[in-house]
Order: C-alpha cells, then structure tokens, then sequence
C-alpha cells in the first residue's frame, strides 16, 4: 500500500497524544504527586497533538466539507466509528483540562480520568480495526494490528510524559513511571517484532490463477492494459526499492524501540533529563517510519493485476 | 427539509442486519464477516475470455459514454504529457499462460464485478457506496462521497478509481443510465461496453433469472468467479478458454 503522509501523522500523533492522557490519568488515578500546572500543560500538549492529527487526517479527504457525513455509517464502518470516538475523546481531554482549571467539585475530576482511559483504548481499537477489518489485506488482517496501535501508542505517549515530567522537575512521576515505560517499550518491540516474523512469512492467498482463473501452472501477466498509471499503479504501490524498505524495517525498530530503551537505562540511573528528551528525539522519527512500514509492508490482492506495463 | 437533515435522520433507518458492530477481533472461520442479503435480480456481465481479442472497444467506448454522461466527466489529467492519467471504469488485460511454444494468450477485461456480498459497501463511512436493491448493481453517490479512499482499500479487485479531479470515488456503474433509459431503442439498452463488443465477449443480464443468456451462458460454459477464497460473490464471471481442435494441433 502507498503509505500517505496524512495518515502516518494522524496514526502517530494520535496515538502519542493518546498514551500521554492515558498516563496522567493513570498517574491521577494512583495518586501520584503532581503539581496541578504540570498536569494542565501535559494535557495541553495532547489536545494540541490530537488536534494536529485530526487536521491531518482532513489533508486526507477529496472532500473535506462534507466530512461530517462520515459519522453516517457507525452500524458498518471501522472509519466512521474512528470519526465519532476521534471528536469525543478531544472533548473529554478538554473537559478534563477545564475541570482541574476550573477546580470543578470532586466528583469530575476523579470521573474524567475513568473517561480518558477509556477512550483511549476505544480509539486505538477502532483506528486500528480500519485497517485490521480488510481481510484480504493479510499484513493487516490479524489482531497484531490492534496490540501494535495500542502498545506503540502507550510507550511513545509514555515517553512524551516522562519527558515532559523531568523537564518540569515533576521528579516523583519519573520515578515513578520510568521503569513502567521502559517495560512498555521493550513490549511494544518484542510485539512489533513478532508480527513483522509473522508477515514477512505470510502465503497469500490470492495467486494470479485466482484473480483470473486461469487455471494454468505458468502465467504471467503481458500487458496491465495501459502504458500510463492508475490510481490503480499509485494507491496500492509504496514505489520504494527493496533495500529501502529493509532499511526502515531495521531504522525503525533502532530509532522507535531500542534507542529510547537504551536512553530510558541512562535516565532511570541518572537525575538527567537529556536522556528522557533525547528518547523523544528518537522516537518522533521512528514512529513515522514505523507507520510508513505498517503500509509498506501490507500487499493488496488488486497488485496481482498491475505487474506489468506492456 | 434540508439534504444535510434529512440524511442525518435517514441513517437512523439502515437495516440493522448489516451491522458488524459484534464481530469479534480474531479472524472468523469464514472469510466473509457478514453475509449481506440474497437480492431477487442481479444484473452482471459474463465476459467470454474464449472470443475476446483484446481490442480494447470495451474500454473507449466505456471512457466515451461515462465521460459523455450526466455524472461529469472522467478526468483525463495531463493527457498530453509526458505522464498522462486518467479515470477508467474498465481495462483490457493479457495474460499468457503455459510455456513456449504452447503458450495461449488470453485477454482480460477487467472491471467493478458487481459483488453480491461487496466488501467496499459496509466500510464506506459516510453511505456514499451502496448496492442497490433492485437490480444489485453497486454504486457510488458523488455528492455524499468524502475521498478517503477506504472503499478501494476494501476492494480486493482494484476495481474502483478515485477520480483526481473530482476528487470523489468512481466505478463501473453498470451503465446504469443506459439500460433502463426508455428513449434508447430495447437493443440499446445494455452497458456501452456490451454493445462495443466486436466478438460478442461480453453478455449482460440478470444472473438471477435461470432462463437468461447469461445464467444459460455460466451454467452451460463454466462460468467462474475471480478471487473466490474472499467470499465476495462477484456477480459478474468470466467463461474459460475452450480447448478447440485446431488449438489441440
């Protein structure tokens, strides 16, 4: 599939935003020792990235003004459930800034944390149940798909939090958190790794026999039936030569898993926020080429009938 | 009532029974998440790969009506370039098969295969991508359609096209505006392709109807489906090469 830069923003953006809201909360939640200005920044952050990632998602639309008609189809669509739960998890982050700004009564502030957790995970299931719904689109087809969003989502918001937290001095989060993000981001990899082990062994089902039933041993294809390209040629071909591809297979496992972990090491054993700062250099990067590869990866059936020009 | 409104209330009424809000994450035994519903009439095309010679009549002559027709224009963008692009509904391709010296060249036309159970329908967010009751045939309403493109993600055929000008998804519409258009003489009205048609390679009809050339055609000549491990349904199939004896020599 061609990877389109509009969703790769949305996913990642999306899914940081959604990590770091379901760590305050959590941190709000156990009672961690926070001052109340850091945790209406850090959410200040998130509703800036969600929104970030819901214009992004717009640059993805032919129509943009009718994009509202995308909530229609709720009974039916991963999309248009993405498309109500997006809206509402932004407003339940806000609700949540403005009842700690506004010091509402006892009762909100300890419900919306309940609501944000919730909604994060309900978004990265529906987000990731768009492309995890397609069955013939293997790569995705699996419910990897849904564990990946989830996880990378949880440690890179996670990292974006405890950065955050040590450049605030806010040193009883880190303490508290650091360790747990350092396990969710070997997790994170660890699961990463076994669906890309997964699908790099995948026998797809659709053969060229299949997609035009000629039952023959040998057959290929002569003529795509065009000299020019399709949105056929453009949509569902990433158009990046092999060696490239194995190297953002192997960059973003380095720069998305294994430096944050190494510099996650380095911050638990010392005061120093560089290397919280320096994991979040190094995954803001890595978690684009991570998604770049989530499509990359991913062979739609519909190729088989566009192999060759004449 | 306002367009805006009326959709708004009218998307409380959708058949329930499609819904997949129950289907559970793991991968169900059968390929197909939820079987849509049996219609009455199907309209399709049978295409004969035994007479088609690859002349690509069914490909113009489709440009040439569906770009003529009230739905706009298929854009055509940069035709003169270095690069040209452009929308079509329908492709002729060439396969060969065996190895030489027998080897068979056999041409394939290609396009939207009017699925009875269509993948690319309940994935639509915004119910611009429907498949119509009476007569099966699928297809997209551009003035509800947002571009996000997810409907051709979910064809396993590529058998839609996003339409780079009006920026809104297209498809093989069965020419829909031609078969039931009364002020075309009876034996105009079928698809601009099936009228193209040279050899006689592309039948239509209604491949519910057992007594219609097209069923008589897949019952009688083996008729088959593309990609049938996806439990799509295609209504539209293609009838094999014959094996004749000046081929046999």
């Amino acid at each position: 599939m061609h990877p389109a830069f509009s969703i790769l923003f949305f996913t990642t953006l999306a899914g940081v935003a959604q990590g770091l809201a379901v760590l305050l909360a959590l941190a709000t939640l156990l009672g961690v020792a926070m001052s109340p200005g850091f945790v209406l920044n850090a959410l200040v952050v998130a509703e800036v990235l969600l929104i970030a990632g819901l214009a992004s998602s717009f640059l993805h639309l032919g129509h943009k003004m009718r994009a509202w008609r995308a909530v229609l189809m709720w009974r039916t669509s991963w999309m248009s459930r993405e498309v109500i739960v997006l809206p509402a998890f932004i407003g339940l982050v806000g609700l949540w800034w403005l009842a700690l700004a506004l010091h509402a009564s006892a009762a909100w502030v300890k419900l919306l944390p309940w609501l944000v957790l919730l909604g994060s995970f309900v978004l990265w299931y529906c987000t990731a149940m768009i492309y995890a719904s397609l069955r013939f689109i293997e790569e995705w087809a699996h419910r990897f798909t849904i564990v990946n969003f989830t996880l990378i989502g949880l440690s890179s918001g996670m990292v974006l939090a405890c950065a955050l937290a040590a450049l605030a001095g806010e040193t009883a989060f880190v303490a508290r958190f650091g360790s747990t993000t350092l396990v969710l981001t070997l997790l994170a990899w660890l699961v990463r790794f076994l669906s890309l082990r997964r699908n790099a062994a995948i026998r797809h089902r659709s053969t060229l026999q299949s997609a035009t039933g000629i039952r023959a041993p040998q057959l290929v294809q002569k003529s795509m039936g065009m000299s020019a390209g399709s949105f056929n040629t453009r949509e569902f071909f990433h158009g990046a030569s092999a060696l490239a591809v194995k190297n953002v297979r192997l960059g973003f496992q380095v720069l998305t898993f294994a430096v944050p972990a190494l510099c996650l090491l380095w911050g638990l054993s010392s005061a120093s926020t560089a290397p919280w700062l320096l994991a979040l250099v190094s995954q803001a990067p890595g978690l684009l080429a991570e998604r770049w590869f989530f499509f990359a990866q991913a062979k739609h059936p519909q190729n088989l009938y566009y192999q060759t020009v004449s | 009532m306002m367009q805006w409104l009326k959709d708004i209330l009218q998307s409380n009424l959708v058949d329930p029974q499609s819904s997949s809000a129950s289907r559970p994450a793991a991968p169900p035994p059968s390929a197909r998440a939820l079987p849509g519903e049996t219609l009455a009439k199907q309209l399709a095309l049978v295409i004969d790969l035994n007479v088609c010679v690859g002349c690509h009549a069914c490909v113009t002559s489709c440009k040439q009506w569906n770009t003529s027709g009230s739905a706009g224009p298929l854009a055509d963008v940069k035709p003169y370039g270095a690069d040209p692009t452009g929308t079509f509904f329908n492709r002729v391709q060439t396969y060969e098969a065996g190895t030489f010296p027998g080897t068979d060249t056999i041409h394939f036309p290609k396009s939207c295969l009017h699925c009875e159970d269509p993948p690319c329908v309940p994935v639509c967010p915004t119910g611009a991508s429907y498949k119509r009751k009476e007569d099966g045939i699928v297809l997209v309403d551009y003035d509800k359609c947002i571009g996000c493109k997810y409907c051709a993600w979910a064809c396993p055929y590529g058998a839609r096209e996003l339409d780079e000008e009006r920026q809104v998804m297209t498809k093989c519409t069965l020419c829909v505006d031609r078969v039931y258009d009364e002020k075309l003489a009876p034996e105009d009205r079928k698809p601009a392709c099936v009228k193209a048609c040279p050899t006689g390679a592309r039948l239509f009809g209604d491949v519910k109807d057992p007594t219609s050339e097209v069923s008589i055609a897949i019952r009688e000549r083996g008729g088959y489906a593309l990609m049938p491990e996806w439990e799509t349904t295609p209504a539209n199939q293609y009838l094999p090469r014959r094996a004749t004896p000046s081929s046999e020599s």
